[in-house]
């Protein structure tokens, strides 16, 4: 059996999972939501560089919000209900899913990349942050649409089984969801204002030095110190994880944020107010810097580093977008007031 | 990042698909643009996998000199650390420490190597033999 539901590719997973759930539950005649809107309502982007917590044995780096967040205050800023479930046996929890796919509910999934076969090898990591919409079940095989790739896979039982109890950090305990009701009419536009609100608060008015983009300069400083400090050898691998995290860790491009320049654009037609285009354009602006970061970064990597790609000139361009971002969500502060 | 610079760099990904990039069209429009990879993120996955690979050659080595028992290869090619493979076996630490061990590997109860084969998806037999290595899913060069 198999649920009629729309398919629709994303550049990150939660973002995805999110506007493709949520499009499923509302009516035709509502407006669509894209993952784009999903990911800018939901206070996805942030930064955070955590030298004290290790990913395989160096410094973690975000950029964007915990996991689940954006899921939770989507559908909190759109009056949808929401039932989450968590489970500490195997068994309980698949014929959980299985009884609600059985009553033709599109189910979400926490799940561990890892365990995943339809995942190309080359990328396939422990990690526990992955979401995908489960959708049916044929034979052993359940059908699953998840929104990194183009179109909807399939998963035998017992791999999915594996994922959802992954282990580990963040492990998601078979962690699953549906939306259970929507209100009769629904509003981007207040939780459009709430979005922008949240997320530009966590970056330029957080506390400590290592969050928002506070810790964009933060983390620029520390990049300088790395070849005195740990060596050649070293740098370079630091290097890579931060490229890894800023680019393949399911992003929309320059760390998230070409994705939440096309937030601002849409965001700009819903509200009608045209300030939003142009910090869309400075988003943009910051998006490419940080790819040129990671182009430097990688010439390191490969040990083709010029006179352009030393760490000084590295840290300008972090401390160039940290400029650039600081004012356009101080900007948004005032503009979603 | 505009449409006609979204990267096209071919690494990866292979035939698994492409990846969506989010850029703007010549009106300044966002608009959704598919990609195959880009190199900077394709050098920083293989160097990713080199250190996965590494880690093997050191497991195997170790086993030829008699310091590692079978399961610390398996480990490693399941790119999981002690603490992982203890939390997936339902085993304290100290007891998966002492299973890479070479002479109480020789020991362990029948049951828990089967535990131990499933988890790593192999046979018991293979799970006591000294494996080739395994052929990297990533290539080191492109």
């Amino acid at each position: 059996m198999i649920i009629d539901f729309k398919h629709t590719q994303s550049a990150h997973c939660e973002c995805g999972v999110t506007a493709n759930l949520i499009n499923d539950a509302v009516k035709d005649s509502d407006q669509q939501l894209s993952e784009a809107l999903a990911f800018g309502m939901g206070q996805g982007i942030f930064f955070g560089y955590l030298p004290f917590i290790k990913v395989n044995e160096l410094p973690l780096t975000t950029f964007r919000c915990p996991v689940g967040k954006i899921f939770k205050s989507v559908t909190r800023a759109l009056g949808i209900d929401v039932k989450w479930q968590k489970f500490s046996s195997v068994p309980t929890a698949m014929d959980a899913l299985d009884r609600e796919l059985d009553k033709g509910h599109p189910v979400g999934c926490r799940t561990g990349g890892y365990w995943l076969p339809y995942f190309p090898p080359a990328l396939r990591f422990h990690f526990n942050m992955h979401n995908i919409v489960v959708i049916g079940k044929e034979g052993d095989n359940y059908i699953i649409s998840d929104p990194v790739f183009p179109s909807v896979v399939e998963c035998p039982a017992k791999d999915l089984a594996l994922a959802r109890f992954a282990k580990g950090a963040l492990a998601p305990k078979g962690s699953m969801y549906r939306i259970t009701r929507v209100p009769e009419k629904i509003d981007f536009k207040p939780a459009l204002l709430t979005g922008l609100k949240g997320a530009a608060k966590s970056m330029v008015k957080t506390p400590v030095p290592f969050l928002g983009t506070r810790g964009i300069r933060f983390l620029g400083k520390c990049v300088e110190r790395w070849p005195k400090k740990f060596g050649n050898e070293k740098t370079v691998l630091l290097l890579g994880q931060l490229i890894r995290m800023q680019e393949e860790i399911g992003t929309g491009g320059g760390g998230f944020r070409f994705m939440y320049s096309a937030f601002l654009q849409q965001a700009a037609g819903i509200l009608d107010d045209p300030r939003l285009i142009t910090m869309a354009e400075q988003m943009t602006a910051s998006g490419d810097l940080w790819r040129r970061f990671a182009v430097k970064a990688a010439r390191h990597c490969k040990g083709r580093a010029t006179q352009d790609d030393s760490v000084q000139a590295m840290r300008q361009v972090l401390n160039t977008c940290a400029d650039i971002e600081t004012r356009t969500f101080k900007e948004l502060l005032s503009i979603a007031g | 990042m505009r449409i006609k610079d979204v990267p096209q760099d071919p690494g990866i990904l292979d035939d698994y698909g492409r990846e969506i990039c989010y850029a703007v069209d010549q009106n300044g429009n966002y608009s959704l643009a598919q990609s195959i990879g880009w190199d900077p993120k394709n050098v920083a996955n293989r160097q990713a996998w080199q250190a996965i690979e590494k880690k093997i050659d050191k497991a195997r080595e170790d086993i030829l000199d008699g310091k590692l028992s079978p399961i610390g290869f398996y480990m490693v090619c399941n790119q999981m650390d002690v603490r992982l493979l203890a939390q997936y076996m339902g085993l304290y630490r100290w007891q998966v420490k002492r299973h890479l061990k070479p002479a109480v590997f020789k020991k362990i109860k029948v049951n828990v190597l089967e535990k131990y084969a499933a988890l790593f998806n192999v046979s018991v037999d293979e799970l006591k033999s000294l494996p080739d290595k395994p052929a990297m899913d990533c290539p080191s060069s492109p």
